[in-house]
C-alpha cells in the first residue's frame, strides 16, 4: 500500500512534498472549479424548464417530473411511481393532494380514484432538455433584433477602429511634423477620460449630432480607441523606414504604402487590435444603454440587462439568451486566447 | 507588389473579402494622389491623422471641456445653450453638509452614501484583487506542467461581458441558487443574499474580483517571468527559505509590476458600474450604489434628471482617476527605464 502510495505521490528530480506544492495544487483546482463552474452551471440551467428552475434543491442536470395525459382530464397529470400495499409497484398520475394523502388515477383505467399516503409515492424523473428556451426568444422577442444590432455593432465598430487607428498609428510611426508630439499626448490624455467622467456631455453631442437612438451613436464614440494607436504603432515603428523609401521610388502614394505595404505588414497587430475590440464591442454596457432608448434597438447586453431587470423575471428565457450572448466571446477564449493573453503581457492595456 | 503580402504573413481575411477592398482601396488612390500632390507628404500626415483626430476631438476632448461648463449650469434642458448659468451652486450642493461623515446630514445623501460605499468598495476590492491576483501569478509562476492551459482558466471570466457577469451570479446567489443549495446539502440555512446589505456588498466586491483578477494575474506574471532564474538558483544552492527568496528577490524585483497593477485597479474600482449594476442594481436600499451609477442615474434615469448635478459629480471623480492615472503613467516610465517592464 505505501508503494502505491509513494509512487503516485513521487515527484520530478525525487524532491518530497512541500507544502507550497499542496497549496498550489488546491489554488489550481479550486481556480478550475471557481473560474468555469459558475458558467457551466448557467448553461445547464439554461436548458431547464421552468418547473425544473423553480425546484429546490436543484438537480445538476435538466431533470423534471414526467407528465402524462390522461382521458377527461385537460391538465397533463404528474406521472409517479407508487408502491402498493401488496408490495406490487405501478405508475399512477396524480389527480390531487390533499395533506398527505395524494388522489392518484391511473392512467390506463381513469374511471377509478385510488387514495395513496405520499410517502409511498416517487416521482418518475426524466431528463429534458427545454430547448424552447432557445427558440421561443428567437420567435417570440425581439431576440434576433437585438442579436443583429450587437453583431452590426460590432463589426462595424471593429472594422472603423482598425481603419481610423491604424492610418494614426501610421502618421505618428512614419511622418515627421510639427504637432506630432502634441497629438500623441492628446491620445495619451483621453487614456484619463474614461466614459464615466464625460457620460453627460457625450450625450448631449452625441444627441445635437443626431445619433440619440441610432447604433451609430453606439459606434463613433468608441472607435478612436488610445489603445489601439499604441498597439499599431508600437508594431509599425518596428518597420523599416527604407521599405517605404523604395516604395516612393517606384512613385508609389502615401496611400498605396499604408495600405499596400504597412498595412499588410501590421497584420498581427491588426489581428490583435481586431479581437480586443470584438470583444470590448461585443460587451459595451453602460454607453448603449445611455444612447438606445427604443426597444428595437437595444444591444443584446442592454436587453438582457432590461429583461433581468424586471419584476417576473423569465429566468429560462433570460439564461438561455445569456448562453447566446457568451457564445461569440467564448469562442474568443478558445481560440484566440493566446493572442489576448500575450497582447495584454506585451502592453499592459486593456 | 505583385502579389497580396497579406498572405505571405500568413493572415487572411479571406479572397472574398480582400477583394472589394482591394478595389475601394485602388479607387481611393487617384483622389489621394491629387491631393498628395497639392499639399505634399506632409499634408498627407495630417491627413492620416484627421479621422482619429476629429473622432477623439468631437467625442472625448470636447465633451471633456464642456462638462466644467455642464457642472456650472442648471435646469434640465439637454443642450448647453438652454441651460442657465448658475456658478458653482451645483458644487455646493454636493458638499451641503453638516457632518461629512454622515451621509444622511447631507443635502445630496445618495451623493455622500455612494462616495462611501465607492471607497469601501475599492480599499476592500484592491487589497483583495492584488492578494489574490498576486497568489495566482505566483503559483502560474511555478514550474508547473500546462501552465498556459491554467493561465487560461483564470483569465476566462476577463472576457465575459459585464452583463453577463452580473446575470450568471445573479443566478447562483439567488434564493433557489447554486450557493444555497451547497450550503443546504451541508445542513445550513438557505440564505437571499442580495436582500441583505453586507452580502450584496460583498457579492459586488467577490463578483469584479472574480470577474477581473485574470487580467491582472497575466500582468503580474508577466513580470514574475522577466525576473531573472539565476537569482533563484543561487538562492537554492545557499538554502536560502522561501518566505525569504519572496521577500528578498521576488518582491523588490516585482514592485515597478506590482505598482502599475495597484493603480490599474484602483482606477478600475472607482468606476465600477456594470456588473454590479445588473448584480444587484445598487440595492438593497442603497448598498451597493456606486459613484458611476450615481451619476448615471442623477443624469438620464432619476425622475428629475440633474444634468447639471450628475456633471459636478463626475468632474469630481474625474479629477481622482486624473491623479491616479498620472501615477501610473509615472509610475510604468519609471518602470520601464529600468528595464522592468516592456
Amino acid at each position: 500500500m505505501s508503494r502505491v502510495a509513494q509512487f503516485l505521490f513521487r515527484r520530478k528530480g525525487g524532491k518530497g512534498w512541500h507544502w507550497t506544492d499542496i497549496v498550489t495544487w488546491i489554488w489550481l483546482i479550486g481556480g478550475l472549479f471557481i473560474m468555469f463552474g459558475p458558467a457551466i452551471w448557467l448553461v445547464g440551467s439554461s436548458f431547464k424548464t421552468p418547473a425544473a428552475l423553480a425546484e429546490f434543491p436543484p438537480t445538476i442536470l435538466p431533470y423534471v417530473t414526467q407528465k402524462v395525459t390522461v382521458e377527461g382530464i385537460d391538465k397533463p397529470l404528474d406521472l409517479y411511481e407508487v408502491t402498493l400495499e401488496g408490495g406490487k409497484t405501478v405508475r399512477l398520475a396524480e389527480l390531487r393532494r390533499i395533506g398527505v394523502v395524494s388522489q392518484m388515477i391511473d392512467p390506463s383505467n381513469p374511471g377509478e380514484i385510488i387514495k395513496v399516503n405520499i410517502a409511498q409515492r416517487k416521482p418518475v424523473r426524466e431528463m429534458t432538455f427545454a430547448s424552447e428556451n432557445y427558440a421561443e426568444p428567437f420567435t417570440h422577442f425581439d431576440f434576433v433584433r437585438y442579436l443583429w444590432n450587437s453583431v452590426f455593432v460590432t463589426v462595424v465598430a471593429t472594422l472603423i477602429t482598425l481603419i481610423v487607428n491604424s492610418m494614426a498609428a501610421f502618421a505618428l510611426s512614419k511622418y515627421e511634423f510639427r504637432g506630432r508630439t502634441v497629438a500623441m499626448l492628446l491620445i495619451l490624455a483621453t487614456l484619463m477620460v474614461p466614459l464615466s467622467v464625460i457620460m453627460v456631455p457625450l450625450y448631449s453631442i452625441v444627441s445635437a449630432l443626431g445619433l440619440f437612438n441610432s447604433l451609430w451613436g453606439v459606434i463613433l464614440p468608441t472607435v478612436a480607441t488610445p489603445t489601439g494607436v499604441f498597439i499599431l504603432r508600437q508594431y509599425m515603428l518596428t518597420i523599416p523606414d527604407e521599405l517605404i523609401d523604395a516604395a516612393r521610388m517606384d512613385k508609389a502614394s502615401e496611400w498605396q504604402i499604408y495600405w499596400r505595404i504597412i498595412l499588410p505588414l501590421t497584420a498581427p497587430a491588426l489581428a490583435v487590435l481586431a479581437i480586443f475590440s470584438v470583444v470590448w464591442r461585443w460587451n459595451d454596457f453602460l454607453w448603449p444603454l445611455i444612447v438606445l432608448s427604443r426597444k428595437e434597438l437595444y444591444t443584446l447586453q442592454v436587453g438582457l440587462s432590461i429583461y433581468s431587470g424586471e419584476l417576473n423575471v423569465q429566468w429560462h428565457f433570460i439564461l438561455a439568451m445569456t448562453v447566446v450572448t457568451m457564445i461569440p466571446v467564448v469562442l474568443v477564449f478558445i481560440f484566440l486566447q493566446r493572442f489576448i493573453t500575450t497582447g495584454i503581457a506585451g502592453t499592459g492595456l486593456k | 507588389m505583385t502579389t497580396d503580402p497579406r498572405e505571405q504573413s500568413g493572415f487572411s481575411f479571406g479572397e472574398a473579402i480582400a477583394k472589394p477592398v482591394r478595389f475601394v482601396m485602388d479607387l481611393i488612390d487617384p483622389p489621394l494622389r491629387f491631393l498628395q500632390r497639392t499639399t505634399g507628404i506632409g499634408g498627407m500626415a495630417t491627413f492620416f491623422l484627421l479621422p482619429n483626430m476629429l473622432i477623439f476631438g468631437i467625442f472625448v476632448l470636447l465633451p471633456f471641456f464642456i462638462n466644467f461648463a455642464y457642472s456650472m449650469t442648471g435646469g434640465t434642458a439637454l443642450f448647453l445653450p438652454d441651460r442657465t448659468f448658475v456658478g458653482t451652486d451645483q458644487y455646493a450642493r454636493l458638499f451641503d453638509c453638516s457632518n461629512y461623515l454622515d451621509a444622511n446630514s447631507c443635502a445630496e445623501d445618495t451623493f455622500w452614501t455612494a462616495v462611501g460605499n465607492t471607497a469601501w468598495f475599492v480599499l476592500l476590492q484592491v487589497t483583495l484583487m492584488i492578494v489574490v491576483s498576486l497568489v495566482t501569478a505566483l503559483i502560474l509562476n511555478r514550474d508547473l506542467r500546462a501552465r498556459s492551459f491554467w493561465r487560461a482558466v483564470f483569465f476566462f471570466p476577463v472576457l465575459l461581458s459585464p452583463v453577463v457577469v452580473g446575470l450568471i451570479w445573479k443566478w447562483i446567489l439567488q434564493r433557489q441558487g447554486l450557493l444555497n443549495f451547497g450550503l443546504y446539502s451541508l445542513g445550513f440555512e438557505p440564505h437571499v443574499w442580495l436582500n441583505d446589505r453586507s452580502w450584496s456588498f460583498a457579492a459586488a466586491v467577490g463578483v469584479s474580483i472574480w470577474a477581473h483578477m485574470g487580467f491582472y494575474t497575466l500582468i503580474l506574471l508577466a513580470g514574475l517571468q522577466a525576473i531573472p532564474r539565476d537569482l533563484y538558483e543561487a538562492a537554492e544552492m545557499d538554502g536560502t527559505k522561501p518566505t525569504r527568496v519572496f521577500l528578498r528577490i521576488t518582491l523588490p524585483l516585482l514592485a515597478p509590476n506590482l505598482l502599475v497593477v495597484i493603480v490599474l485597479v484602483l482606477i478600475r474600482a472607482v468606476q465600477i458600474f456594470d456588473e454590479v449594476y445588473v448584480l444587484t442594481g445598487g440595492g438593497p436600499g442603497t448598498s451597493t450604489l456606486f459613484l458611476t451609477q450615481y451619476i448615471y442615474e442623477t443624469g438620464f434615469a432619476a425622475q428629475l434628471r440633474n444634468p447639471g448635478l450628475a456633471a459636478a459629480a463626475s468632474i469630481l471623480m474625474g479629477a481622482v482617476l486624473v491623479v491616479l492615472t498620472l501615477l501610473q503613467l509615472s509610475l510604468s516610465r519609471s518602470g520601464e527605464k529600468k528595464g522592468g517592464r516592456k
